[in-house]
């Protein structure tokens, strides 16, 4: 039973750091595609850590095991990704300084994110109709 | 021993929301704001989570599901809204 709470208080702990290092990050880093690496950690090790305690807890010490915990982290580790994709993608098309210093692809394809937006901007269906 | 480990862990996650609200607060880009909710957010759950441990209760799950649902459409809307001007078309 010690061994359980040894281990529970630790993975409490770990969670509630890297909860803690993923907001530093958020506050102290310079610029917005460097600032979206702190919360992902924070998504992933600190509530991920975080939750492997509570199921512990309430499988070892009160011997009711529940999975809800598995849904939040399923859930969690499903949407994580798309929030930050979300956020970058809203980054590279909303500035100009971003979407010119990306690398090129070394491909005859270029990325997909400004392709699709300037296919977007050439196709008659997107086009604002000029006057009457 | 759990509760002192829930006490050193609130104290971490509100010293992280305060961090996380001068970013909201100063951020100079709508982004960088929507980042910081969404960081909050995330935040937030560690809380539902941690309290629940301290008060031996299995209530406060649904909350947290709740609170990762609404987080993750309202940065999903939003980021929608600031590339194409309209949520949904």
């Amino acid at each position: 039973m010690i061994v359980a709470e040894v281990a529970i208080s630790l993975l409490i702990l770990v969670g509630a750091f890297f909860l803690f290092v993923g907001s530093l990050g958020l506050a102290k880093l310079p610029d917005l595609m460097r600032r979206l690496h702190g919360p992902t950690k924070a998504t992933t090790l600190g509530i991920g850590s975080m939750l492997i305690a509570s199921m512990l807890y309430f499988w070892a010490i009160e011997e009711s095991p529940s999975i809800h915990e598995l849904l939040i982290t399923l859930f969690l580790f499903l949407t994580a990704p798309v929030t930050a994709q979300m956020i970058a993608k809203a980054h590279i098309l909303r500035e100009r300084h971003a979407r010119e210093s990306i690398p090129g692809t070394g491909r005859p394809v270029g990325w997909a994110t400004l392709d699709a937006a300037k296919a977007d901007e050439h196709s008659e269906h997107t086009q604002i109709p000029s006057g009457p | 021993m759990i509760d002192i480990a829930c006490i050193i862990a609130t104290a971490a996650i509100a010293i992280a929301s305060l961090l996380t609200l001068y970013r909201l607060a100063r951020g100079p880009d709508v982004l960088d704001r929507i980042l910081a909710l969404d960081t909050l957010v995330i935040n937030t759950i560690g809380l539902i989570v941690v309290i629940g441990l301290w008060f031996r209760t299995t209530m406060y799950f649904e909350t947290a599901l709740l609170f990762a649902m609404v987080g993750f459409v309202t940065t999903v809307a939003l980021c929608k809204y600031l590339l194409r001007g309209n949520v949904i078309e």
